[in-house]
Parts: C-alpha cells; structure tokens; sequence
C-alpha cells in the first residue's frame, strides 16, 4: 500500500515537472477603469486565449483604478516580481522607462509578421506608445474626447437638432441658444459643459489642439504651457463661464458630468467616448455624438490604457505575453472589445470585421471618435510626467475659479514643468 | 541571584513576541524613513545618495506643502470640536428611554459602518450642483445655484462635513457607553438637591465623562490626520489645491511621484507633529482628568 502512494506521489510529482515545463504562466495585471462586467468579458478572453494555446496560461489579475494599478505594479518591480503584462496609462511610458521597468515591445517583435502587425495600429494610438524609435506599449484600450448633445433641447431652442457646433464660435452660440434661465435669473439647463476636476490637462488638450498648438515634445523633454495659443485657448475655456455665462462657474466634477446631461442640466457635454454605452442607456431623449469644434484645425488628446511587458520575467513568458497581446488585439477581437465596452478600436483593419461594420450601421455614432482620430494628437506626457501634469492641472483649476489670471497661471505651470524636467535635458 | 536572573529572562521571553512585532512594524519603519529622508530617490542609473537637509529644504520651500498643511489646520480644528460636540449630543439622545431608541442608535452609528469610498460617492451626488440634494434644499429658499466642491471657497467646508458626519456615530458609542455606566443615584441626589438638569449635565455627568472625552479626543485627532479617503473620490485634492491634506499630498509625492525619499521628509514631519500633539494631550489633559 504505501509503495503505491509513493509511487502515485513520485509519478504526481513528474507529471507537474513536466506541465510546468510546458506551462509559460503569464501574470497580467489589468485595471477596472469602466463600469459594466468587464472583468467577466476579460476571464473569458483570457480563457479563450488558453484554449488556442494549451502552453501559456494567463492570469488577470483586476488591480483597481489605473492609479492603483501603476502602484502595485511598480511596487511589485521594486521588490523583484513585477507582473509579466499589465496595461497601464499610455502617458506612464516614460515613467515606466525611467524606472527600468519594461521592456520595448518592438525589441521583442522580431519577426516580419510582428512588425507588421506594430505598423497596423491608427498613427494618433501610436504617438504615446513609441519614442527613441522604439515601441513601447501597445494601444489596447482607447478613447479620444468628443462631444454628447440633446437633441430634443436643439429643438427647444430652435436650433437644427442634427447639427452639431463645428467652432468654437458655433458652440458659444449655440450655448447661449441652450443656457435657460428661470424668472429669478437661475439657470436651469447650462449650454456646455467641459468637465475639470482630477484631470482638467485632458480636456484642456482639447481646446489647445484645436488652437494649432502642442503641449510638449515628442521626447518628453519639453513644455510649451506659456505659448500665447495655449493662454488664448484657456482664455476660451475660462470665458464660457465669466464672460458668455454659458457654463457652470468653478470646477466641473469629470464623475456626474454624464449625469448632467443625462438630468437635462447642460444640453452639450465634452467626454469621453468611453461613456458612449453610459449614454445610451442612460439618455432618455434623443442624442448626438460629434467630434469636439475646430478652431484652426479639429483636435483631440487620445487617452486609455496600453499593454506593457516587464523586463523583470523571463525570455519566455515575455515571447508568451507578446503572443497573448497579438492575439487579443487581432481585428476581430479588437472589434467585438470595441462594441462591448465603447474604447475605439485600435486597427484599422478591426472597422472591417463584418461584425464592426454591422454595429456601426445600427449604431453610427460608435464612428464618431474613429473619424476623429485623423485629427488626434499624442496625450501630454513626459518625463515625471504626474508631477507635470499637477503643475499643468493646478494652473487650470486656479484659472477656472477665478484665483489667477490664465496668463499668469500657464507662467507659473510652466516654470514648475521647467524645474522638473531640467535634469532629463542633459 | 540565579532566580533573579532568570526571573528577569522569563519576562523578556513573555514580552518578546508582542516587542518584537512592535519593532518590527513600528519602530524599525519609523527609523528606516528617517534614514531615508536625508538620501535621495533611487532611480535605476542613479542610486540613493545621502543629501543630508535637502529634502527638509525642498518641503521648507514647497507652497503645496504649506498650503496642505493650513488645510490640514483647518481640517482639524472644523472636525474635532465638531464631531465630539455631535457625538456627545447624539449619546445624551438615545440615552434617555424613547421610543425606537435602538432604530436612532442604529440611524447614528451607520455612517461608521460604511466603507468611506462609498460615502464618498455618495455626498459627491449631495454637493452636485443643481440637483443634488443640499442645492434642492438650498433651492426651497430660492439660494442661486453654488458649485460646492468646484469652488476654493467651500471644498474644504465640504470634505469636513463628510468627515464629521463619518466620525461623528462612531464616538457617540464611545459616550453611550460611559453615560450607561453612570450610576442613575447621582441623577436622583442632584433632583433631590434640586439642581438643574444643565447643572447636573455640567457639574456630574460631564467630569464623569472626561476619561471618555479624552480617548475620543485623541482618536479624533488623529483622524483629522489620518482620514482622507473621500478626498480621492470627492476633489482629488483640488481645486488648485484647495482640499489637499498633508497624508493626501505624502500620498501623492510617494506614488505619483515615485519620489520616495521626499514622501520620507514629509512623512517625518507628520510623525513629529502627531507626537507631539499626544505627548501634549497625555500630559496636560490627564492630570486634570478624574479616573474612578
């Protein structure tokens, strides 16, 4: 009897020696950034993932918001077993090079085909995934600003429900058309509103490009906050609250924006299109998505969540990681992951998929933000790049409430940037 | 001798456990930040090097550290009083014998029972301008609309009233409990001597209650530095500035910033602060305290 325990013990015991030299186990931190049953539709991808390859097996894990999930997995790095993959915020690239923490995915991609399929992402997802001539994340989950407007109040303010403001001009006077107020002069329902609150720099994005300005430097190295186009284009922000009296004044929360829309308090909002869902089954009136008004020229940040493959795991779990992140970002899957949770599809090959193309057919504002993407710029990021957007995002809020001047607030912002990012010009 | 000696083994032996946890998770961190706070940020080209002051010079100089801490000045000395003040209030409430006195009980001690993230979300929609709840009430008196989180005027007011609502069911249980334990003979003498029930509440119950009073002094003050969850939710510090609490900005410096031996400098500080603050506290307010 006990022969044949050991014996059972000794073959058990083999028999998981030789799994695990099959079995490339893949940690892959993700975070939960968006309602909805996400963490269900990645099990499954992850599942999915293993049946094809019986070798590689994945393991999400839900790590938080982005934030939290940058700090377990730089905290994990520190102490010497960082995840395999995570995605993480495009604009941490360079603070994950920085910190030694990842390898460049186009270092790994060797092959023709990989090549090939790094060249397959829209351009505009590539500007925060790529500098030194290397590719260091891939796009993964996306989303550029757009705006979200009522129809049924364009009609009550006499305006044609089906046209959208396309300048800025259009959008302030069209907001004024919007902004009701009641008999004791309280507005009732705003004309626009372009939430500031945790990270106004994105939405500031906004108004700069569409002002023909950048905010930085390809190299991160580089801020352009005191350019007179970028003070001009907070001087626009800053007036449709104090002198067109379109917008709510000081700070708008980014949390119960759609909120706001969907309560009928502003009849236009700027977000982004990952609540496109939110807003559809939310909404209970007729609604617009469009791209956000030009200036001299259309524009917006891009924004969301990369894939990113840790230096600190082996050879083989990093080719296995690179294999999990080409499949799942294969155009149909890119599609169906699209349609599930309203990110932007990353490869243009993924809006031929007759799948994408039937969505789109019964659903055409699932488009707007693609169409926008000729125009999208790379999100600010840089070097020490939250303690620059602080700085950036300080400045804003202090203009927005009124406690500075937005020419004197972009000096300081600007001269906080310098001070930081002196040492990584050498 | 030997017995002696062995006598004094024997309690070293019986106190290691809970003294070697004691250094272990407080005492060795404390030290290690120390050492960490003179020496710069390891980054992968650049390891730690002893800066000596240059850190405690940076935050000398650093406005959003000044700011943060006025705040934090602010923030305590609006949810210490307030919070004890309501928590006493609310015990002398469900103290007396009312009718649903354990479903009011139950009512005050909830907020303490909710996790702050979600009573965050929760008063973010109260404060939301034009439909949230304070502005429909606001709105009743005909008050025009306010921004009450966007405005550097009222954030700060508004995280406190979170604060204090939180805190505020959680001493209240420390209170009902001292109040039960006073003997109901004191009540009957003083009605007899024909005191007051203000004399009565100033002059019995509130010395009785000192010991109380204390404790929860203490964990309120330490509160007041400690409790910022619902500012990630609520402001995320701003605007410009204007909720950012010292422990939200050492969160910041540390994790957002990766600047780990300046979180060190600050977390220093807020250590030398907090024990100052109770060595004061132990030793003033002890003395004049009645223990029974």
């Amino acid at each position: 009897m006990r022969r044949i325990v050991r014996a059972l013990a000794v073959a058990a015991a083999l028999a998981a020696g030789a799994a695990q030299a099959q079995t490339a186990e893949i940690s892959f931190y993700y975070p939960v950034a968006v309602g909805g049953p996400i963490t269900k539709i990645i099990d499954g991808l992850a599942a999915d993932f293993q049946k094809e390859n019986p070798g590689i097996k994945v393991t999400p894990i839900y790590a938080g918001t982005y934030q939290e999930t940058i700090v377990k997995a730089l905290t994990a790095h520190k102490s010497g077993s960082p995840p395999v993959t995570s995605v993480l915020l495009s604009t941490d690239m360079f603070t994950l090079i920085d910190e030694d923490a990842v390898i460049a995915v186009s270092d790994l991609a060797n092959s023709a085909e990989d090549q090939a399929w790094l060249k397959g992402f829209y351009p505009a997802f590539m500007y925060n995934s790529q500098t030194g001539g290397k590719v260091w994340g891939v796009p993964f989950q996306r989303s550029t600003i757009v705006l979200y407007w009522n129809k049924e109040a364009f009609k009550e303010a006499g305006l044609d429900p089906n046209r959208p403001p396309a300048t800025w001009a259009e959008m302030v006077e069209y907001a004024q058309k919007l902004t009701k107020r009641d008999a004791a002069g309280n507005v009732t329902q705003w004309g626009v509103q372009v939430p500031s609150s945790g990270f106004p720099y994105w939405l500031f994005q906004g108004f700069t490009t569409q002002n023909g300005v950048e905010l930085m430097n390809p190299a991160g190295t580089e801020t352009y906050f005191d350019k007179p186009e970028v003070v001009e284009a907070l001087q626009f922000w800053v007036d449709l609250s104090r002198k067109h009296r379109v917008m709510a004044p000081g700070v708008i929360e980014w949390g119960t924006t759609p909120r706001d829309f969907f309560e009928r308090k502003t009849a236009m909002m700027w977000t982004t299109t990952g609540n496109l869902t939110n807003v559809r089954n939310n909404a209970k009136f007729d609604f617009g998505v469009a791209m956000l008004p030009a200036n001299k020229r259309r524009g917006s940040p891009t924004g969301g969540g990369n894939f990113y493959i840790f230096k600190k795991s082996t050879p083989e779990q990093q080719q296995a990681a690179l294999k999990f992140i080409r499949w799942i970002t294969a155009p149909q899957r890119a599609a169906q992951w699209g349609i599930d949770t309203g990110y932007v599809a990353v490869t243009p090959a993924a809006w031929e998929t007759p799948v994408m193309k039937k969505h789109v057919e019964g659903f055409p504002a699932a488009a707007v933000a693609r169409d926008q993407l000729q125009y999208a710029v790379a999100e600010l990021s840089t070097h020490e790049n939250q303690r620059v957007t602080k700085a950036l995002n300080d400045g804003l809020q202090a203009a927005l409430t009124g406690a500075k001047a937005p020419a004197d607030a972009l000096r300081d912002a600007q001269r906080e940037a310098e001070r930081i990012l002196r040492p990584f010009r050498r | 001798m030997t017995t002696r000696f062995s006598a004094g083994i024997h309690g070293w032996l019986l106190l290691l456990p809970a003294a070697a946890l004691l250094a272990a998770f407080t005492h060795f961190p404390a030290v290690a930040t120390l050492v960490q706070s003179f020496r710069s940020s390891p980054k992968p080209n650049r390891p730690a090097a002893f800066v000596g002051l240059d850190n405690y010079r940076t935050l000398v100089e650093d406005p959003v550290f000044w700011q943060s801490a006025w705040n934090n000045v602010w923030y305590a000395l609006g949810t210490i009083p307030l919070s004890i003040a309501l928590a006493l209030a609310m015990a002398l409430a469900v103290n007396r014998g009312l009718r649903g006195r354990a479903f009011l009980r139950m009512a005050y001690f909830t907020p303490t029972v909710l996790p702050m993230i979600a009573v965050a979300n929760i008063w973010l929609f109260f404060f939301t301008p034009q439909y949230g709840l304070l502005e429909q009430v606001t709105g009743l008196f005909g008050a025009p609309s306010h921004n009450w989180l966007g405005s550097p005027s009222t954030a700060l007011a508004c995280v406190i009233a979170v604060a204090v609502w939180k805190e505020a069911g959680f001493f209240m249980i420390f209170y009902l409990a001292a109040l039960q334990q006073i003997p109901p003979v004191y009540a009957e003498a003083a009605a007899i001597e024909g005191a007051s029930r203000w004399t009565y509440f100033r002059r019995i119950v509130f010395p009785l209650l000192m010991p109380t009073t204390l404790f929860v002094l203490v964990n309120a003050v330490i509160n007041s530095f400690r409790l910022v969850d619902h500012i990630f939710v609520m402001t995320r510090g701003g605007p410009d500035n204007a909720t950012s609490l010292v422990l939200f900005y050492l969160y910041e410096v540390g994790f957002k910033f990766w600047d780990t031996a300046y979180a060190a400098a600050l977390t220093m500080v807020l250590l030398v602060v907090l024990g100052g603050i109770a060595i004061a506290q132990f030793g003033l307010l002890e003395r004049r305290i009645h223990y029974r």
